[in-house]
């Protein structure tokens, strides 16, 4: 197998590989999951942070994902499972929360998690919003891989058009004549420009998708699920 | 890295759907409809000024995987040059490396649209033109396998489409002579065995013949699409999916119902053998008279030659009333 797969090292006997693709995983999941748990148990945001801390702690050492099989099912919707057996198991045993104690192995930015939770949209369930925190998290993740090839490669200026452009809420959005006048560029310019980095964005969160699936088949299953919107 | 709003998420998720038309022709003027693998979008061809449909896959392909197929697909399509079937103008992989085909753009209703006010006449007419262009396809060895009437066009000035060949398989064997299976081969497929995946279920539920449900895609021929025709047919005469409704629905005439019946028969080789062998049929109900798949008593067949003969019959029973009246009258 040549694809490089978070997931696959996660499971690997290689510590060091191990605890570097579970690092990687809680990058991914741990704003779907802290979000997750607040919202279906209503729990506060300490009791929540601790949960979060407890389950990628055991995700370290090999208490869930030994047992996942890509074959029989995503990845995101067995890490959401886990949550869920976990969160129950912790309720029956009373012992709910404690075994973080406190020390936490991952840095979680619960601010910028508390404010993103209080303004989604109260209509929405846990499920709905594990999934958009998930996609969320897919796409920041694309994002700096598309900065860092920019950089790589000398065009930060197609990634500052694209930042400029494309990641502002739709009423502050420059129009392609003022984007070209601020960076002494020609229209055509600046549109070649945004197709370069618009491509190279969609090629940045589908390598990111890859490496967070297990196999090929998994892989096309969630760009399915992640491409197949209603386009308006 | 500040974190994306939910609207930009959104917009960035829509936007990644688009294709990257850069260096080609095309210019994308909206999204038409979704696949399996990938999307249908209205464009411009700006060379030739006009609008035409562009095929997409989602993602970048393997060589040997869905753009394979897709490329297939493009090709059998080519290679099926018939006015009740879409035609192909080009195909290519576009900058971002995902394949894509370009065909004629239809506007028009889906065969569920286009029968909610037809009558039965009208009804079977249309499934004779449905069948033609199956018939042709399968005369160049092609078998479709995933008719179904989302997948009928009725277009603006009447032109029945058979549309979505996207699961076509081609060289569909035991029914068709080596000689012609080996030449469409190598005409529409240059390495068919690696296109062609083996055991896979790929079809529509309902309109699918039991064979093809069962996986086995290897030993599918053309009799799998005339399954299809009838569960169409069914669907056209009685509004739901597949036969159960005809037999529970009293206002389908008998021998629909039977022709529905054959061509959806478990066993391949009780259905009709060919679409034209169907549409035969079809006709022959048209004209009053008897059909293939039904064996019909005394009564109704005296009712069908008198529907079929109703103006001699009148003129002959008169003639004859009037000729016994003229010898009791003439006797007095």
């Amino acid at each position: 197998m040549t694809r490089h797969s978070v997931v696959l090292a996660a499971q690997s006997d290689n510590p060091a590989a191990r605890s570097r693709a579970i690092e990687a995983i809680a990058v991914a999941y741990w704003r779907p999951v802290y979000k997750y748990v607040r919202m279906k148990w209503n729990i506060d945001r300490e009791d929540a942070a601790d949960f979060t801390q407890d389950f990628f702690t055991r995700l370290l050492e090999r208490e869930f994902l030994d047992s996942y099989d890509s074959h029989k099912g995503r990845l995101r919707t067995f890490l959401r499972s886990c949550c869920d057996r976990l969160f129950m198991n912790q309720t029956r045993d009373s012992k709910r929360l404690k075994r973080g104690g406190g020390s936490a192995h991952f840095s979680l930015d619960l601010e910028e998690a508390e404010r993103e939770l209080a303004i989604a949209p109260s209509s929405e369930s846990p499920e709905e919003r594990f999934e958009k925190e998930w996609i969320r998290n897919l796409f920041t993740q694309g994002l700096q891989r598309l900065r860092a090839s920019c950089e790589c490669g000398g065009k930060m200026i197609h990634f500052e058009l694209f930042q400029r452009y494309d990641l502002e809420d739709a009423d502050s959005k420059p129009s392609y004549t003022q984007m070209a006048r601020e960076h002494g560029l020609s229209v055509t310019d600046v549109t070649n420009y945004l197709a370069f980095a618009r491509r190279e964005f969609r090629r940045c969160v589908l390598d990111q998708l890859r490496e967070m699936t297990a196999t090929d088949e998994e892989f096309r299953c969630e760009a399915q699920a992640l491409l197949g919107v209603e386009v308006g | 890295m500040t974190q994306l709003s939910d609207s930009v998420v959104a917009r960035l998720r829509t936007e990644m759907q688009v294709p990257d038309l850069e260096g080609t022709r095309y210019r994308i003027v909206r999204h038409l409809a979704r696949g399996g693998m990938g999307s249908i979008w209205l464009a411009e061809d700006t060379v030739l000024k006009r609008r035409v449909a562009l095929k997409v896959l989602d993602l970048v392909a393997p060589a040997d995987d869905f753009g394979a197929r897709l490329l297939q697909e493009a090709r059998i399509l080519a290679g099926l040059e018939h006015r009740g079937i879409v035609p192909v103008h080009d195909a290519g992989t576009l900058a971002d490396g995902r394949a894509f085909y370009c065909m004629k753009y239809v506007e028009g209703q889906t065969l569920a649209q286009h029968i909610a006010a037809k009558n039965i006449q009208e009804k079977l007419r249309l499934l004779e033109r449905i069948a033609e262009p199956v018939d042709f396809a399968h005369a160049h060895g092609v078998i479709h396998r995933d008719l179904k009437p989302e997948n009928i066009m009725i277009g603006a000035f009447g032109e029945v489409l058979v549309m979505d060949w996207g699961l076509a398989k081609v060289g569909a064997p035991g029914l068709r002579s080596a000689e012609n299976e080996i030449s469409t081969l190598v005409l529409l497929t240059p390495n068919p065995s690696r296109v062609t995946g083996q055991g896979t279920v790929l079809g529509t539920p309902g309109y699918m013949s039991p064979e093809q449900a069962r996986g086995v895609t290897t030993q599918l021929d053309r009799r799998a699409d005339i399954f299809s025709l009838g569960a169409i047919l069914a669907f056209m005469l009685t509004g739901s999916v597949r036969g159960e409704a005809l037999a529970v629905k009293g206002n389908v005439p008998r021998p629909l119902r039977a022709i529905c019946e054959k061509a959806m028969a478990a066993d391949p080789n009780a259905r009709y053998q060919s679409a034209g062998e169907m549409t035969d049929d079809i006709e022959c109900y048209l004209n009053g008279a008897p059909v293939l798949a039904y064996s019909e008593g005394l009564l109704e067949r005296a009712r069908r030659i008198y529907a079929r003969h109703r103006t001699a019959i009148v003129l002959v029973a008169a003639y004859l009333l009037m000729r016994v009246l003229f010898i009791l009258l003439s006797r007095r």
